[in-house]
């Protein structure tokens, strides 16, 4: 009677369609070739401190004494905390009764929003209110429950850019909406094109979809550009036009590498453009303590914030946020630290401002090494890194490569990769895990190994690649 | 211009979901609460107590010293260099510190770790569970998730196709599971739990449901049993484990155990036997019974709720199941380091003969003692008032008493359009502050009324707390009284 155990077959389809490529098959691969002793560089995920960058001090210190209290008590506490990492664990754990250890109000630390909502309001110009500032542990959880609610069922529809990070096609599949791409214009540095965009919407309304939200990436993932004024300016109208729901991932905020297209973010533009539009354009602006100079990505801290959205609707955002309880105390402290860091005259700044300088300047040397070092490579074009921690660049394989990839049943691009991680143990994303246009290839690698370490392995990836290219060049053709 | 995403047009599985333990009444009382700060006086009460969320910290109880120590020492690893920490930190956490920090690949706790959570922390969890069952676990079935409720919305998601896939379910449960089962699409399918045997399961009466769940054409694919039980804080006779794990064979559906408060025992007649244990202890292997057990720090003697850490092992699953489990975790790349690293030490804590043992024995055993006293004197006090009885809570940290309320206050809670617990309820906050969950947010026998109360405030407010809602209750009793 019934079913023997739990069948592949008898899964959720929806589970089945979730592909995440950056922890998928060439990780995979690459995981066990680690475990083989082959000296790996994982370059497949954003994470910072997993190549060598060191945690911020003045964090790692409150956030310690968060964690054990009975240190306040103690006289030689000063000997080896400063003053105002003292200070600052006693206003965090002010805030938080019960401590790092008790369930915090469900949409986080009130304090905590009240920190974000400040930082928001010193960088935009406009007052936020922290009541629609949602903690939750990391973006992406943040990301998911807004799609959740969103997505009712297959004929919804989520524009979302490509190439994109996949948290947005997974989590669409995984909630059985639609994604609508629309494509980044690689030639133009990976620019908007709004053309395409509407294209992309009339053809999937014909097919029956409603359009229920656009997502951008600003700075982007992978591809790093950072959006003008002029084009948020005309996202925004476009939302506005099209009555959809703005997804702002601005996780990158911190992560840019020119002076042309500074960081701004969604919602300063929204307002800055006033009238009927700027109370009317539904926004959600998502940032995280992961990226930028912090790179906490194992605190697993991060926050949406809503502007525009429906008191009814923002009740039930809450409903199914209170389902988890809390986001993770430590991490909440962690974004209210970022969102109000040490300041000039305090006396963990300086080291707070040479550690952070020297990490933001050294990413920026990074982006143009990466981007230069791809371009003196064979068939290989690499728009510059804008921002983000990507170089995504585009690999023109000869025919006789795909041919053979795909007779070995892989795609191009992942043959490639996995070609390039067994030579050098360099372990990539083939672009495919983010969508690129049809017969062209990419890859992406992070900008984050130690800069000491990079001559080395831009040079084992060029000789890698021209023997590559060398090797499969048809020269039938020439 | 139409706002795009009004409630109107959510996803309507997000309108239907339901968790009372932070609902109506709970955001009731933080406005009463912030009432009490702008206009002291204005209420027949000084403090809300939040009796409605098992959440101890946040009411006195102390993190356990060694935990705390370690934690702090992998948060910055740097004090490990410094000669001063041994005159603050114990040497067993020093070690500890730097034998978890050692695991982690560059000693990074701010870097994302392996999807499934660090291996070396894995293997610590599997030693535990090895030591804790007497049959081998292993670091490959574990998953480390932000608290156990992400493995459960995981599990959720995997099962449930469609609006004919079925959960059993015990009533009453912790509305995580109804929750989860709405917002997944899926059908709950009840068992109910005998509330005059202490709260017992009777796989008969199990039985009986699945089948007329299958009879209405319900795919019925997994069973959640709650063990110690929340809100009931029954736990399972060893006997009826046995019987529960083969039925669950027989009918090829996959055991949800949540075992969270595995380490919240109070009665000396019952111990707690993890259903790994059981399934192992029949024989069966890895072909014949899909399990999932999960854990929490959120519980037990820890109650390190807000470090969000928790465990699920899977055992009995195929490959093709396991990695569609593994790609699911592997969006949210990892869960909070912090958070493993407290789940291992819950797993592996001081024995005797380390240097904090002694300490640390004392802390869990007051928690623990405490605990007990006061579940035992909430329950006498429930029990001496007329109209309600109370079980006894074995294990967990709640109890859910019976209210046997009369005609006419059923009549005034419909007049009000609230269900009669919740009525009870409101008008227990209005008058004395305390809060508690109506027995309609977990499920009861209908005509049936309870609320759920933690037994977590203070020991030396538990007093006040009693003799305020005897006050209430003899008061609202005698104004509905037939």
């Amino acid at each position: 009677m019934g079913r023997k155990g739990l069948d592949y077959e008898d899964l959720n389809e929806n589970v089945k369609k979730v592909q995440y490529a950056v922890r998928g098959e060439l990780y995979l691969r690459a995981s066990e070739l680690q475990k083989e002793g082959k000296r790996i560089i994982f370059t497949n995920v954003g994470n910072p401190h997993a190549l060598g960058q060191k945690p911020l001090t003045f964090p790692r210190q409150v956030v310690a004494l968060c964690q054990a209290p009975f240190l306040l008590d103690d006289p030689n506490v000063g000997l080896i905390f400063p003053a105002d990492a003292i200070a600052r664990a006693k206003h965090y754990l002010a805030m938080a009764p019960g401590g790092l250890g008790a369930y915090s109000d469900s949409r986080g630390i009130p304090g905590v929003r009240k920190e974000v909502a400040e930082f928001i309001q010193r960088r935009d110009g406009y007052p936020s209110d922290p009541e629609l500032i949602y903690l939750t542990d990391g973006a992406s959880k943040g990301v998911m429950q807004m799609l959740n609610a969103i997505i009712r069922n297959g004929r919804d529809g989520i524009l979302v850019p490509v190439p994109q990070y996949p948290l947005y096609s997974a989590a669409i599949s995984l909630f059985g909406g639609s994604l609508v791409p629309y494509y980044l214009d690689e030639e133009a540095n990976w620019g908007l094109d709004l053309v395409n965009t509407r294209q992309s919407v009339a053809a999937a309304r014909s097919n029956g979809i409603t359009i229920r939200a656009m997502v951008i990436i600003n700075p982007g993932n992978p591809t790093g550009q950072c959006l003008s004024e002029a084009n948020l300016k005309e996202i925004l109208n476009f939302c506005y036009q099209e009555n959809l729901v703005l997804l702002a991932d601005e996780v990158y905020q911190q992560n840019v590498y020119q002076d042309e297209r500074p960081f701004i973010s969604s919602r300063k533009v929204l307002f800055d453009m006033g009238g009927p539009i700027s109370r009317e354009v539904q926004l959600v602006s998502f940032h995280t303590v992961s990226k930028g100079y912090w790179g906490e990505c194992g605190q697993r801290g991060g926050y949406f914030e809503m502007t525009n959205i429906p008191p009814k609707t923002v009740d039930e955002i809450y409903k199914v946020a209170s389902i988890a309880l809390s986001p993770n105390v430590p991490g909440q402290i962690f974004m209210g630290l970022m969102m109000s860091p040490p300041k000039p005259g305090d006396i963990s700044y300086p080291k707070f401002a040479t550690e952070s300088k020297s990490i933001l300047d050294s990413l920026r040397r990074r982006a143009q090494i990466m981007t230069d070092g791809f371009n003196s490579c064979r068939n290989v074009v690499c728009n510059f890194t804008e921002g983000a921690m990507y170089s995504f660049p585009q690999i023109r394989l000869p025919q006789r490569a795909m041919d053979t990839a795909r007779s070995a049943g892989k795609e191009p691009d992942v043959f490639y990769c996995l070609k390039l991680l067994e030579a050098t143990g360099i372990s990539t994303v083939p672009g495919s895990g983010f969508g690129q246009k049809e017969g062209v290839f990419h890859l992406r690698t992070t900008i984050l190994p130690a800069e000491e370490d990079m001559p080395a392995i831009m040079s084992s990836f060029k000789k890698f690649n021209d023997s590559f290219m060398e090797q499969y060049q048809d020269y039938s053709k020439l | 211009m139409a706002a795009t995403v009004a409630v109107e047009n959510l996803n309507p599985k997000v309108l239907k979901c339901e968790y009372a333990v932070r609902g109506e009444i709970v955001i009731h009382a933080q406005r009463l609460q912030q009432q009490l700060q702008t206009q002291p006086g204005s209420l027949p009460f000084d403090e809300i107590l939040y009796c409605n969320i098992g959440n101890p910290q946040s009411l006195g109880q102390q993190p356990v010293t060694f935990f705390r120590e370690v934690l702090a020492l992998c948060d910055h690893p740097y004090l490990l260099q410094r000669d001063e920490i041994k005159s603050l930190f114990s040497a067993d956490s020093i070690s500890r510190a730097k034998q978890i920090l050692a695991s982690i690949p560059g000693k990074a706790t701010g870097a994302y770790s392996h999807s499934q959570g660090i291996k070396g922390l894995r293997d610590t969890i599997a030693a535990g569970i090895t030591s804790r069952d007497g049959f081998p676990a292993n670091a490959d079935d574990i998953f480390l998730t932000d608290g156990a409720s992400p493995g459960v919305h995981l599990m959720m998601q995997l099962l449930i196709r469609n609006e004919k896939d079925g959960i059993l379910v015990p009533i009453p449960q912790y509305p995580l599971y109804s929750a989860s089962i709405a917002l997944h699409g899926g059908a709950l399918v009840p068992y109910y739990l005998n509330e005059s045997t202490g709260w017992g399961l009777e796989i008969s009466d199990v039985k009986k449901q699945l089948e007329d769940a299958r009879s209405k054409g319900i795919d019925v694919r997994a069973l959640v049993v709650i063990n110690p039980g929340n809100p009931t804080g029954q736990v399972l006779a060893e006997e009826n484990q046995y019987d529960i794990v083969k039925f669950c064979k027989n009918e090829g559906l996959v055991l949800l155990a949540d075992e969270v408060y595995q380490e919240n025992i109070y009665v000396d007649n019952k111990k707690f036997h993890s259903f790994k244990k059981i399934v192992r202890s029949l024989g069966y292997g890895e072909e014949d019974l899909p399990l999932v057990s999960y854990q929490s720090v959120s519980k037990g003697y820890y109650g390190e709720c807000g470090k969000r850490g928790g465990y699920m092992e899977i055992t009995g699953f195929s490959a093709p199941v396991r990695e569609q489990i593994y790609k699911i975790a592997s969006v949210n790349l990892c869960s909070n380091i912090s958070g493993q690293i407290l789940a291992s030490l819950i797993m592996n804590p001081p024995k005797a003969g380390d240097e904090s043992y002694a300490s640390y024995k004392a802390e869990k055993d007051g928690i623990i003692a405490s605990l007990t006293r006061r579940a035992k004197s909430l329950e006498d006090a429930f029990n001496k008032l007329d109209g309600i009885t109370c079980n006894e809570a074995e294990g967990a940290m709640y109890l859910f008493p019976q209210l046997s309320l009369p005609q006419k206050a059923i009549q005034a809670a419909k007049a009000a359009n609230k269900a009669p617990d919740a009525f009870y309820a409101l008008r227990l906050l209005e008058s004395t502050g305390i809060v508690v969950v109506p027995g309609s947010g977990f499920g009861q026998v209908p005509g049936t009324w309870h609320f759920r109360c933690t037994i977590l405030p203070q020991e030396e407010k538990i007093p006040a707390i009693i003799s305020r809602f005897k006050v209430f209750h003899e008061a609202f009793m005698a104004e509905y009284h037939d």
